[in-house]
């Protein structure tokens, strides 16, 4: 057990380091900036001494290393600084923007994830069958698809030639749970479509992998039915490569909400970023830019301390 | 160089090479002339890319392991294609850098379908079409100013006209003709995305090479920085990036190809400590062969199959990710014709039920399943490919 | 052994012909084998490899491997016939009344669950027995089977447990529900040569005490002669001869049988050291260890002379692949020294020049992977001559078809990739590739164990003529006893790092033995039926 427990503790370890140096990066983005930020934020015909003040309010008058540090702080309060665009506290603009997209993500996620391993699994099991063939298929091509192709299929078809849904989700926080969810189906079934060839053929490949072992012929050998070969045999060496693919999947879909949320209107962090880098808005942009990331370093480590956590061979160690 | 005047068979193989050679270098000469018309530097270019092919066109055919069956194949394509290009002089003449382009890919196909034509005959009907309809794609993007009907940002109508016979598939949102700008965006999108994941490809690829090989700490220590880069999501890197510096072509290409990089230096480093595990690197090694030996002898000949799969699927992942930037408004930028722009500049009709913008968006999903197709095919028959 | 009781046979195949799918289309692998065992009986199916007994040992449970397929013929399990018979009856027949044991304990069981929920799988699965019942009697199994601590073994995974352990707890699975029929595919072929006495001996208590019948797959005659009543020999997917075990070893009928019994051949001669001379190679106190500070050589002293070969034996953590790291460089030693030709060797390999690479030469233990798959045979041995002997053009030519000539392979082999070679083909191009650099030492690690038996001979043939033809001396790498007594003049062996005993093969082939030297040399089998019978007696004579 010790061994374990001192194995995920490195890679929490390791994650945390990760995510520190993660954030210098983004940190470093804004210092890379050619020219001044307080310049950015007053224009071009701000006094000198208005932009002077400016940088001291700022702080930008301070060390680096000591505004990284600030800025660090900062951001472990909630408090992410302001847009430069706008003047506004960032974390207000992204407050409740973090709640939608986490829901669309959750939605579509919901949706996918099942779906996908179900699928995966008996395409893997009924391989070379009809069912395999066509699911094949129709992996290949929605992993051709651009994502904004899909999506504005799904508009024509659904929202402009069948009137279901609304092709703009503009959701707010003083909708009821039902009607949030009624506005979100499409950009959700979008990234599930997404999501789901990714992740099945994922599936299908890592448990074709398993099915070849020598254990699961000696399983056979030794008269077990098919449902106990896959039950008893397969899947308890199956979680590791399952989590795998799944946490895989989910940091896709992550990414994939920027261009839904931007074609869908949906106000979510991803559309707040498209907009930022358009107006170049570093701050902003470098906010929403943590989150992402914060989120993709997040579910690679919980992916690598359920791999540790299932593994038999750390489990009963010699 | 000895010139063997025999094929692997014998008999007419050199002389059927020999002629091969010199048809190419007729075509080849004809274009370098029409260039040298329009202008001295673009004659010197042109005329210095021609004799680059026709010299590496000689030493595919004249070595010694060429067969007889290449150098035919090769005679045949130049044939045809220097009768198009007579048929369509004028065309050709205005644009003989495109026509050169052309003639390049055309050879490269040609050529390496003859090398690997057993293999190519057991591929099913999948494959085939997926090699055709990219081969398609690339002559479409090479010979983009010769085939498209209007110039690329040109105004030539009014806006949104239906498809008729002026327009065959209507204007876009500006008045220019939606064709055109197809055409013109494939060549666009296709260069772009393919200098990007060459750029990439080499870097990476020569990166995992070399911490493979060598080992120890600068293994570490490029696996540590890869895992960094490696941790934020690309999308979101490219965008920070491009914030920073403005979305011009060269930060575009480069913030791709430091992207691409890092997932083929993990591909590349993984297939490398495999072929490096096997017992006749150590005997290499014991032999006292240096670095670049072993890479380039030893390593490289053995992965070369990966490797092409590898350059397939990150060519799809690259050029459906700058049409998502370019979707974005943070790609390419107009009026440079660009597939997933296009997209955006025209999203307007979709409301209308009209399937125009899609037209783009299409021609990105057919390429990147005609290239899938043939990588999964080459995927599954790479155990037994050989020179 | 047991003599036939009843008076059917237990399994009759006849006429079996397997189909194998490929990419060029199907392909034949077993060419109408007949095939009868009774009751009790032990039969010895015996075959290089391709020879098609693994199929065999599968359609006995009516068992084809993905990608094959029964074409024709019949398998008839006590009167019931499995070709064709649906997938419920032939589950209904395995595990309880046909069980099998896999070669590779290690990947035959599944790594999340233990030993004994593997055991009690099948029988409690199929309502025979109780959990608690069959946990009992798995113990009780294991007890038999000789397996230490009995009672605790089976709730370990299976990686926490050694491979003869492992694998007698496999014999135990296939026991749970008491089959009529156990199938042997090479249980012992992984294992060294004491583990394997444990294991063979384990099965024949079994066989014996439940009167099972067996077919007992393998490619060592010696082993079978232990083992069979009756062997069938087997040979590209055709019966070559069948008959009773001591008829068969005794008087073979067919020529193919007779070279896989003389396999214990002719030994060449000892050459007798020269008394003063100047040792070629000589290894002094050497300690190694790899990164994690486990010690793999402790003090570990030997002496190659000129023209001699020497062979080093051990199994497996004996050290004696790492002494060979040692020598070429590969593995620096933490104490102690290696000399070559009287002056210091470098310790590391980046740190000797060219002329003393060239002076050692290694061979690898499998061809497959020893040479690059995308170079021809020419480029392999054209490498060396140019590297080491700055040899070009028509000189370099005459030299690579000179080495042909010297491994007994036709010119027109220069064109060919590796891909196209077989396996003992291939081995004497990696010789050759030794040669071409003409060293003073070669290191041959384990080069004859991934071949089969009498590809190997021929090998083995060959070396000894390149002794005798050529100076070279040879530091042979093995754990086949039988190899050593034919090539070796000087015997090293070796255990858990240390050099246990060594000196010329008389010597030390011959009485009074190191204890070590002893168990080893008498774990051997020959191919005399009741040598096992005698050997047990002894051991158990001789603790008391």
């Amino acid at each position: 057990m010790k061994t374990i427990l001192m194995l995920i503790a490195k890679r929490a370890a390791l994650g945390v380091a990760t995510l520190l140096v993660v954030s210098l990066i983004l940190f470093l983005g804004v210092e890379l900036l050619p020219g001044d930020v307080a310049q950015a934020i007053l224009g071009q015909d701000a006094s000198p001494d208005n932009v002077a003040n400016l940088r001291r309010e700022l702080g930008l008058d301070l060390p680096p290393a000591q505004r990284y540090l600030d800025w660090l702080g900062g951001v472990l309060h909630g408090d992410f600084g302001r847009s430069l665009a706008t003047g506004r506290e960032i974390s207000s603009l992204i407050g409740p923007r973090i709640l939608n997209t986490l829901f669309l993500a959750g939605f579509a996620a919901a949706i996918a994830v099942p779906l996908a391993l179900g699928l995966g699994v008996l395409a893997a099991v009924y391989r070379n069958s009809v069912f395999d063939r066509v699911v094949n298929i129709g992996a290949l091509g929605s992993i051709s698809i651009p994502e904004f192709f899909l999506c504005y299929v799904l508009i024509l078809w659904l929202s402009v030639n069948l009137g279901i849904f609304p092709s703009i989700s503009n959701i707010s926080a003083d909708l009821s749970l039902a009607e949030r969810a009624f506005r979100t189906v499409l950009p959700a079934l979008a990234l599930t479509i997404g999501v789901l060839a990714y992740m099945m053929r994922m599936t299908r490949a890592a448990i074709t992998n398993l099915l070849a072992r020598p254990y699961i012929q000696m399983a056979r050998l030794k008269g077990a039915s098919p449902g106990s070969v896959i039950v008893r045999h397969a899947l308890p060496n199956a979680f590791a490569p399952i989590i795998n693919v799944v946490a895989l999947s989910l940091a896709h879909l992550v990414v994939g909400v920027v261009v839904v949320e931007v074609i869908f209107v949906y106000p979510g962090v991803g559309q707040l970023l498209v907009d930022s880098v358009a107006r170049r808005d570093v701050t902003v942009v470098q906010s929403c830019s943590l989150f992402f990331a914060l989120t993709y370093v997040l579910l690679n480590l919980i992916a690598d301390i359920l791999a540790i956590a299932t593994n038999p061979r750390l489990l009963h160690p010699r | 160089m000895a010139i063997h005047m025999t094929g692997r068979n014998g008999g007419i193989g050199g002389a059927g090479a020999l002629t091969a050679v010199l048809a190419a270098g007729l075509v080849l000469a004809a274009f370098a002339a029409a260039a040298l018309a329009s202008g001295k530097t673009a004659g010197l270019a042109v005329g210095a890319a021609a004799a680059l092919h026709l010299v590496l066109l000689a030493r595919a055919l004249l070595r010694p392991s060429a067969t007889p069956s290449a150098a035919t194949a090769i005679l045949l394509a130049t044939v045809v294609y220097g009768a198009g290009a007579l048929a369509l002089h004028s065309r050709f003449a205005a644009f003989p850098g495109s026509g050169l382009v052309g003639l390049a890919i055309l050879h490269v196909t040609v050529l390496t379908a003859a090398r690997q034509w057993r293999t190519l005959r057991k591929a099913p009907p999948s494959a085939m079409i997926g090699l055709a309809v990219t081969f398609a794609y690339a002559m479409i993007a090479a010979l983009a100013p010769l085939l498209a009907p209007y110039p690329e940002a040109a105004i030539v109508g009014s806006e949104y006209e239906p498809w008729g016979a002026d327009f065959v598939l209507g204007t876009d949102n500006l008045g220019r003709d939606m064709l055109s700008r197809l055409i013109f965006a494939t060549r666009n999108t296709i260069s772009i995305a393919a200098v990007a994941t060459a750029l990439g490809f080499a870097a990476g690829a020569a990166a995992g090479l070399l911490a493979a090989t060598i080992g120890g700490w600068i293994d570490t220590a490029m696996g540590r920085v890869v895992d960094i880069l490696m941790a934020i999501p690309q999308l979101i890197f490219a965008l920070l990036i491009l914030t920073i510096v403005g979305t011009s072509i060269t930060s575009l290409v480069l913030v791709i190809a430091v992207v691409d990089a890092t997932r083929v230096f993990r591909l590349v480093r993984a297939v490398s400590m495999n072929v490096l595990a096997l017992e006749f690197v150590e005997a290499a090694r014991l032999r006292g062969e240096g670095l670049l030996w072993i890479i380039r002898r030893e390593v490289l000949p053995n992965i070369t199959a990966p490797l092409i799969v590898e350059f397939g699927i990150r060519f799809c992942f690259v050029f459906l990710f700058i049409s998502s930037l370019s979707f974005l408004g943070l790609g390419i930028q107009p009026p440079t014709a660009d597939w997933g722009s296009m997209v955006r500049e025209n999203a307007a009709l979709i409301v209308y039920g009209d399937i125009t913008p899609l037209l783009p968006a299409g021609a990105i999903a057919v390429l990147a399943v005609a290239i899938n197709l043939a990588v999964d095919w080459f995927l599954h028959t790479s155990s037994g490919l050989k020179e | 052994m047991n003599t036939n009781a009843g008076t059917a046979p237990l399994l009759e195949i006849a006429g079996l012909r397997v189909e194998v799918t490929t990419d060029d289309g199907p392909r034949e692998v077993v060419h109408g084998v007949d095939l009868t065992l009774r009751r009790g009986e032990i039969l010895g199916l015996i075959g290089e490899s391709g020879a098609g007994k693994s199929t065999l040992g599968l359609a006995a449970l009516g068992f084809a491997r993905d990608g094959s397929r029964f074409s024709a013929g019949s398998i008839r399990f006590d009167g019931q016939e499995l070709v064709g018979a649906p997938e419920r009856q032939l589950r209904a027949l395995r595990g309880l009344r046909v069980a099998y044991v896999a070669q590779s304990a290690a990947a035959s069981f599944n790594p999340a669950h233990n030993l004994i929920d593997q055991y009690a799988e099948i029988p409690v699965g199929r309502g025979l027995k109780s959990r608690r019942q069959a946990q009992a009697e798995a113990q009780e199994m294991y007890r038999t089977l000789l397996l230490p601590d009995p009672g605790g073994i089976g709730y370990r995974y299976p990686h926490q447990v050694s491979g003869g352990q492992l694998q007698r707890a496999m014999i135990a699975m296939a026991m749970a529900c008491q089959p009529e029929l156990i199938v042997f595919d090479e249980p012992t072929t992984a294992l060294d040569v004491t583990t394997q006495v444990e294991v063979l001996t384990a099965i024949k208590l079994i066989v014996e005490k439940f009167g099972t019948a067996a077919l007992y797959i393998t490619h060592d005659l010696a082993v079978v002669a232990q083992m069979a009543d009756r062997i069938m020999v087997l040979r590209h997917g055709r019966v070559v001869e069948e008959g009773e075990t001591r008829r068969m070893l005794s008087t073979p009928r067919e020529a193919y049988t007779r070279d896989l019994l003389g396999l214990r051949a002719a030994a060449r001669p000892a050459v007798p050291a020269e008394a003063g001379e100047e040792p070629l190679l000589r290894v002094d106190n050497v300690s190694a260890a790899y990164g994690g500070g486990f010690k793999i050589l402790h003090d570990v002293s030997i002496a190659v002379g000129r023209r001699r070969t020497v062979a080093v034996v051990g199994e497996s953590g004996s050290g004696k692949s790492s002494l060979a790291r040692v020598i070429t460089g590969l593995l620096p030693p933490s104490e102690g020294r290696i000399l070559f030709d009287g002056a210091p060797l470098p310790p590391r390999m980046r740190q000797r020049s060219r002329a003393h690479l060239k002076r050692i030469q290694m061979i690898y233990q499998s061809p497959d992977t020893a040479l690059n798959p995308r170079q021809r045979v020419n480029e392999i041995l054209m490498r060396p001559l140019e590297f080491y002997l700055r040899l070009n053009g028509r000189e370099r030519q005459e030299r690579i078809d000179r080495l042909l000539e010297m491994i007994e392979l036709d010119p027109g082999y220069g064109q060919r990739f590796p891909d196209e070679l077989s396996g003992g083909e291939k081995q004497r191009v990696c010789i050759a590739r030794a040669l071409a650099a003409e060293p003073d030492l070669i290191i041959c690690d384990e080069v004859t164990s991934a071949l089969d038996q009498l590809v190997a001979q021929g090998i083995l043939k060959l070396l000894q003529r390149l002794q005798d033809e050529l100076s070279v001396s040879f530091l042979f790498i093995t754990h086949d006893l039988v190899t050593v007594k034919a090539i070796a003049d000087e015997i090293i062996v070796m255990q858990n790092g240390r050099v246990v005993e060594q000196g010329a093969r008389e010597t030390v082939l011959a009485p009074p033995h190191h204890p070590y030297t002893e168990l080893l040399l008498s774990s051997v089998p020959q191919m005399d039926p009741d040598w096992l019978d005698r050997l047990l007696a002894a051991r158990s004579g001789a603790t008391g």
